[in-house]
């Protein structure tokens, strides 16, 4: 049995992390052969290489494949796919843009964020915000399939696999890129990190969210935030945490000022240790934590903060 | 032109999911079911085309069981002119995957020749962020998923969207498949008036078999399970309990 798995490539990098746990997730199906496309893709394709467990690299680079637009990237993926049985990918945003239309182009399902292989057939997924887990079989001649990241250990680093050069499919010419609006940060990445500070509404403010930042720049954490921190304009939209945001599993949680909603919990719960500051005792995001402390967040984050020093 | 707006009728979001003993699924009997959230906003940024004069028509569609009614209701009161149930399953637990609805709707854009459909992200039961997409492969338009902004003008459309390092504008050609974000807008609520109106307003029943689509899931569902429930914690009382902890868990 034969796997395409399609590398998670922004501007011409690879991301290594969400790359090597698909890799992982895929291991169990067959060889894996792992496809970077971009407008510059070579570099990209080098480093998935490297990963343990890859079988061949195919690296494509067109003008038509920068900025991942759904239907040049789901062509080149169809022209290819007589050679696999499994055509899976990270479940990012950019895989869950591309992926359905690959899918419904093979006519056959997708599986989304698939967090355990059964066997070659078989995968289990959540549904419902996570309140339930469900067992799918699929009776698709090839299965298309996106994998949970936050469930699944990167693949190490010692691996040499052949790189092999092929060109794009031809450009239906749908869709044009016109900007990306990207915060830079030297803070880790939400999905990778090992530790997560996170703030809610109860931070109550933009230039209040900066008490967050600060212990998250002491425990060297990436930054999240809930739904209603985000809609209320206090953090960035790619920071939300949850049903329709991302989906992180650290080793560390820490939720400020979350009431604790099942759509952001669905984000967050299987987290090895969460934290919960709250000042609303019967607040639900209890019920998840494993330590809670009822208090004020203005004066209990920043003395926290200074007493990890 | 006219928008065609899909919508799902799923449980509310309120509602505490149960899982069903017997591991055959989520209970849905008698429970509140509600307009899919994304498809509310959906419905809203169809009728604010409207309202700008960018489009003449709106039109409701869902697949589904009979009930789905109610949800196609709840979308003609809050302004889509006309709506189209498609009758796809008896009962309230059958499965219709996105592969299936998407080909019906197909069927229907074939009909009735939208400049646009505009769907939710993804609808909260299944997850499965997916209808949109396949839609827009089996028509082979453009697509513009998970949208923030949505501004047509003329021959093509610029959907900023939501994605994972940020937000990303693209230009996408009409007719296109764009599907939306929570952040598009924040769809009204009905008023009682409309409501009313919305009882009159025109609602065709079709069947799955009206558009020859075959509507057999390809996932069959072999068991559906609660989750795993997280031990439980303690209450700290103070944050050097916290810090002292996180010391004895290895956390910091
Ligand atoms: C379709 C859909 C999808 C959704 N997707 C997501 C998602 O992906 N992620 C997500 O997070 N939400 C999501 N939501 C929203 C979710 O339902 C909640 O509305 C949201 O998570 C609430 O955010 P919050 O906990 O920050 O705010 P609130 O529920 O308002 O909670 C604020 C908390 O802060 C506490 N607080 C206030 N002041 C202080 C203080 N000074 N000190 C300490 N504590 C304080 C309060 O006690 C309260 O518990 C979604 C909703 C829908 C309908
Ligand atoms: C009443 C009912 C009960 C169900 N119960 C279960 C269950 O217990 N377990 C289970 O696994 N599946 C159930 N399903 C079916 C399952 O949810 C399907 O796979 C579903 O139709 C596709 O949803 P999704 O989340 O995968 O779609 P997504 O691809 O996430 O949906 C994206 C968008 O597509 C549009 N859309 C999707 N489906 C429809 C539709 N039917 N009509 C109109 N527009 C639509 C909407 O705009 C929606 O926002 C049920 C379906 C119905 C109608």
């Amino acid at each position: 049995m034969a796997v395409l798995l399609l590398a998670e490539v922004t501007s011409g990098e690879l991301a290594m992390d969400a790359t090597a746990k698909a890799v992982t997730a895929s291991q169990a199906l067959g060889d894996v052969t792992v496809l970077c496309a971009g407008a510059s893709a070579a570099a990209a394709g080098e480093a998935a290489a490297k990963i343990d467990g890859v079988a061949k690299v195919l690296v494509a680079e067109d003008a038509s494949l920068g900025h991942r637009l759904a239907e040049p990237t789901a062509a080149l993926i169809v022209s290819l796919a007589g050679d696999y049985d499994h055509i899976v990918a990270p479940a990012t945003t950019d895989a869950k843009n591309v992926m359905p239309r690959v899918a419904a182009l093979l006519d056959v399902m997708v599986i989304s964020d698939a967090t355990a292989v059964i066997d070659a057939d078989t995968f289990e997924r959540p549904i419902y915000a996570g309140n339930a887990m469900q067992t799918v079989k699929s009776s698709d001649a090839k299965k298309v399939i996106t994998f949970r990241t936050a469930t699944f250990d990167a693949a190490g680093e010692g691996g040499s696999a052949s790189v092999e050069t092929i060109g794009a499919a031809e450009n239906p010419g749908l869709s044009e890129w016109v900007e990306d609006k990207v915060a830079a940060s030297d803070r880790p990445e939400l999905t990778s990190a090992g530790v997560v500070v996170s703030g809610g509404r109860g931070v109550g403010s933009e230039e209040d969210f900066k008490i967050i930042e600060a212990l998250a720049d002491k425990l060297g954490a990436a930054v999240g935030a809930s739904r209603a921190a985000v809609d209320s304009g206090y953090a960035p939209n790619d920071w939300q945490v949850g049903q329709t945001g991302k989906v992180v599993a650290p080793d560390l949680y820490v939720a400020v000022g979350i009431s604790g909603a099942i759509q952001h919990l669905a984000g967050m719960k299987d987290s090895k240790i969460i934290v919960a500051i709250n000042k609303d005792e019967e607040a639900p995001i209890f019920q998840v934590a494993d330590f809670g402390l009822v208090a004020d967040l203005f004066s209990a984050v920043p003395e926290l903060t200074e007493k990890l020093g | 032109m006219k928008v065609l707006v899909p919508v799902k009728r799923v449980i509310d979001y309120n509602v505490k999911v149960r899982v069903k003993a017997d591991g055959s699924g989520v209970d849905l009997a008698n429970v509140k079911m509600s307009m899919n959230p994304f498809d509310e906003i959906a419905v809203e940024e169809a009728i604010r085309l409207k309202e700008a004069g960018k489009a003449d028509e709106v039109i409701a569609v869902s697949i589904g069981v009979k009930q789905s009614q109610e949800t196609l209701r709840t979308a003609l009161a809050m302004g889509a002119d006309r709506a189209i149930l498609v009758i796809a399953a008896d009962d309230v637990h059958t499965d219709i995957e996105p592969l299936s609805v998407a080909k019906i709707l197909a069927k229907i854009v074939e009909e009735e020749q939208p400049g646009v459909v505009l769907c939710g992200k993804q609808a909260i039961d299944n997850d499965m962020n997916a209808t949109g997409q396949m839609l827009s492969a089996l028509l082979g338009w453009s697509q513009g998923t998970f949208a923030s902004e949505v501004d047509i003008d003329g021959d093509t459309a610029k959907v900023t969207r939501e994605v994972d390092g940020g937000l990303q504008t693209l230009s996408v050609k009409m007719p296109a498949i764009i599907t939306v974000d929570l952040r598009l807008n924040e769809p009204r609520y009905a008023s009682l008036p409309n409501i009313m109106k919305a009882k009159k307003k025109p609602l065709d029943e079709k069947t799955a078999a009206d558009y020859g689509v075959d509507v057999t899931p390809r996932l069959e569902i072999v068991k559906t399970v609660e989750p795993a429930e997280r031990a439980a914690g303690i209450i700290v009382g103070s944050v050097d309990e916290l810090v002292e902890k996180l010391k004895e868990a290895g956390a910091v």
